[in-house]
């Protein structure tokens, strides 16, 4: 009843000054939409940055890394154990690229319950013939199907199928930088030689195109099978294992595991692109820096709006007083103010700011660099609206409290004898 | 002696800015129910100021106030509202409306605020304090339409919503004409006679104190004459 009270007479005073009421929640209604549309197109904007990379990026890879042997002979030597032993030039020894045993690795990641799956790959150095110039490359070996599961490959495939790569024999598909450097249609056959000085013709059946156009003008896909021809080696050579975890946090610690059980080299995906992760961070940051103040500029709007009002309703919080409301009820009476100047104010900046970003995400945004991505990127985060939410009100809340603490120590007394 | 329902014992007031000033001295007297009682002095004489220590709303003074025969010395500000709302009505010398409501509504505010009564009840007896004035057609007017002279019968009907034991007016009159002063005076002398209301009235017109059952008057901060 005393509440109902309290919220009757709030509602007089706020409509009474409707204008002054409308300037204050539309302050609000502007700075939580900003904040919304801000927060929401800018996480859109990192998750399309970090999927760029991050999406075609194994969690944790598999590979055997060229480089000295730790444990030089004579160190494991009884006879020199106790001295110390200085070896001067070392060079790396003739290691395999390749992965020992990569069936059976396969599989017993496979049958670990953290990964998402798993895809083989392998790498050819390669050189592309047009004419008389050698244009370098990179040919990987994929397992098509697992690749376009697990890292999104048939997104990049722009012109013609990737699964052609794998259907039609001796074929390759191109970077779409390095098809234009060759100038190869599809359909047409290039020529590739291998560092082994092998020639080989090739069939192209697709254009790739990743966004990081350094990357096309190198990189080009073809079988495992095919590959495998071009080096000359048998059906089991494989010189990466990529995985997909379940979870990405947990990549390092997978990544520590396998290499130690499996005796080969992995690297997570953290490490890798550790530098992906400090962007998106500092862009997350630098949002909601802006979005808090804004909120705070129009905190100090109600702030402004309620202090004035104070002084205009002097009298009524006098009488109020003299007639039996004490300081807490009339202090109660201009929070709620407050506090409904926030919340009505919110929740329309939260509707407009939803509506923004939905505008946002119907713009157009063709760009060669991104073929899967057709409009304004905009992450529809709950996450954001909730914030928006809470943040209105304890602006609100603090912008109403001062006032509200001051209109509850007016002394009546001094505002009826002053008259 | 008939109930005392006032009393205050001894009470000094000083003011303390620029200068410490004594404004009350000593003032000792108490009223009875139903006496219609008139405070008249001269112009910073002490008048308001005692009336403001006799209603609660001013605390800071020596001596005690007994209202009931309880002490207002040492409650808190929560407990001194819930008195004043109960017991006091008011009536001061400008009428006091909130603007952003009804007539009907700031009678009815400290009947809710007081909330013994349910929404209906409180409406219905603001109704019937308004007609017994004879104002009952302004109820729904918005409160800045009406004019001075009905503004102060609506403040006199709201000091009456909760029944109070008794009234205190600041200079009721101070801001009427000559007509709306008698019909004010008229209706403070009908509640003291119609409803054995008591009733305080601090006022410098002596032909409005002359007429009351009662008269203190005051000089310097002390009672000249009681």
């Amino acid at each position: 009843m005393n509440s109902k009270l309290i919220l009757g007479i709030a509602k007089s005073l706020l409509l009474a000054r409707w204008r002054q009421t409308l300037v204050a929640a539309v302050g609000v209604t502007f700075s939580i939409a900003m904040f919304i549309t801000l927060l929401s197109f800018m996480n859109g904007l990192n998750d399309m940055l970090d999927g760029l990379i991050l999406n075609r990026t194994p969690h944790v890879r598999l590979y055997n890394e060229i480089k000295p042997s730790e444990n030089q002979p004579v160190n494991m030597s009884s006879e020199y154990r106790g001295s110390y032993n200085f070896i001067k030039s070392v060079k790396s020894g003739i290691s395999r690229k390749e992965l020992y045993d990569s069936g059976p690795i396969m599989q017993a990641v496979k049958a670990d319950e953290r990964v998402l799956g798993v895809a083989p790959k392998l790498t050819a150095q390669v050189f592309f013939n047009e004419g008389t110039i050698e244009i370098t490359g990179v040919i990987n070996g994929i397992d098509v199907e697992e690749e376009s599961r697990l890292f999104n490959f048939q997104d990049y495939v722009t012109t013609g199928s990737a699964i052609d790569a794998k259907n039609v024999s001796n074929s390759i598909i191109l970077g779409k930088g390095l098809a234009d450097i060759l100038v190869a249609d599809i359909g047409d056959v290039v020529q590739v030689t291998t560092a082994q000085g092998e020639r080989f013709s090739l069939k192209v059946v697709g254009y790739f195109q990743s966004g990081i156009q350094e990357i096309d003008k190198v990189q080009s896909y073809a079988s495992i099978g095919t590959t495998q021809k071009l080096l000359g080696q048998p059906a089991n050579y494989i010189t990466d294992i990529q995985i997909k975890l379940t979870d990405l946090a947990m990549a390092p610690v997978v990544a520590k595991e396998y290499a130690q059980l499996f005796g080969a080299d992995a690297e997570d995906i953290q490490t890798a692109n550790a530098q992906f992760e400090t962007g998106s961070n500092i862009r997350s940051l630098i949002s909601y820096a802006v979005g808090v103040t804004l909120l705070i500029v129009a905190g100090f709007g109600i702030f402004n709006i309620l202090n004035m009002m104070i002084y205009e309703k002097m009298d009524s919080i006098a009488i109020l007083k003299a007639t039996g409301f004490s300081g807490r009820d009339v202090n109660r009476i201009f929070l709620v103010i407050a506090l409904s100047i926030g919340f009505f104010g919110g929740l329309l900046g939260l509707l407009i700011g939803f509506g923004f970003s939905v505008i946002i995400d119907n713009i157009p945004f063709d760009t060669a660099a991104l073929p899967t991505v057709k409009t304004y990127p905009i992450n529809y985060s709950p996450v954001f609206y909730f914030i928006g939410g809470f943040f209105s009100l304890i602006t609100t809340y603090f912008a109403g409290y001062f006032p509200a603490r001051k209109a509850s120590k007016v002394d009546p007394v001094e505002i009826i004898r002053g008259k | 002696m008939q109930d005392i329902i006032l009393e205050a014992r001894h009470i000094n007031k000083q003011f303390h800015d620029p200068v410490t000033v004594q404004v009350l001295t000593d003032i000792t007297f108490s009223i009875a129910k139903g006496e219609f009682v008139s405070v008249t002095g001269k112009s910073g004489c002490g008048k308001s100021t005692l009336l403001y220590i006799l209603s609660t709303m001013d605390t800071d003074y020596d001596g005690d106030l007994l209202i009931e025969g309880v002490s207002m010395t040492g409650k808190n500000d929560a407990a001194l509202a819930r008195i004043r709302n109960e017991k006091i009505g008011f009536v001061f010398q400008f009428h006091y409306l909130l603007n952003e409501f009804t007539v009907l509504r700031n009678v009815m505010l400290p009947g809710m605020k007081l909330n013994k009564y349910s929404e209906q009840e409180v409406e219905h007896r603001a109704l019937e304090r308004l007609k017994m004035l004879g104002i009952e057609h302004l109820a729904h007017k918005m409160a800045y339409r009406v004019s001075g002279g009905e503004k102060q019968r609506i403040a006199i009907a709201r000091a009456l919503v909760n029944d109070p034991f008794i009234i205190m007016g600041d200079e009721p009159t101070g801001n009427l004409d000559v007509k709306n002063s008698e019909m004010v005076f008229n209706i403070f002398q009908q509640l003291a006679e119609e409803h054995n209301q008591t009733l305080l009235i601090v006022t410098h017109d002596q032909g409005f104190a002359e007429k009351t059952e009662r008269i203190i008057e005051m000089e310097d901060g002390k009672i000249l004459r009681n």
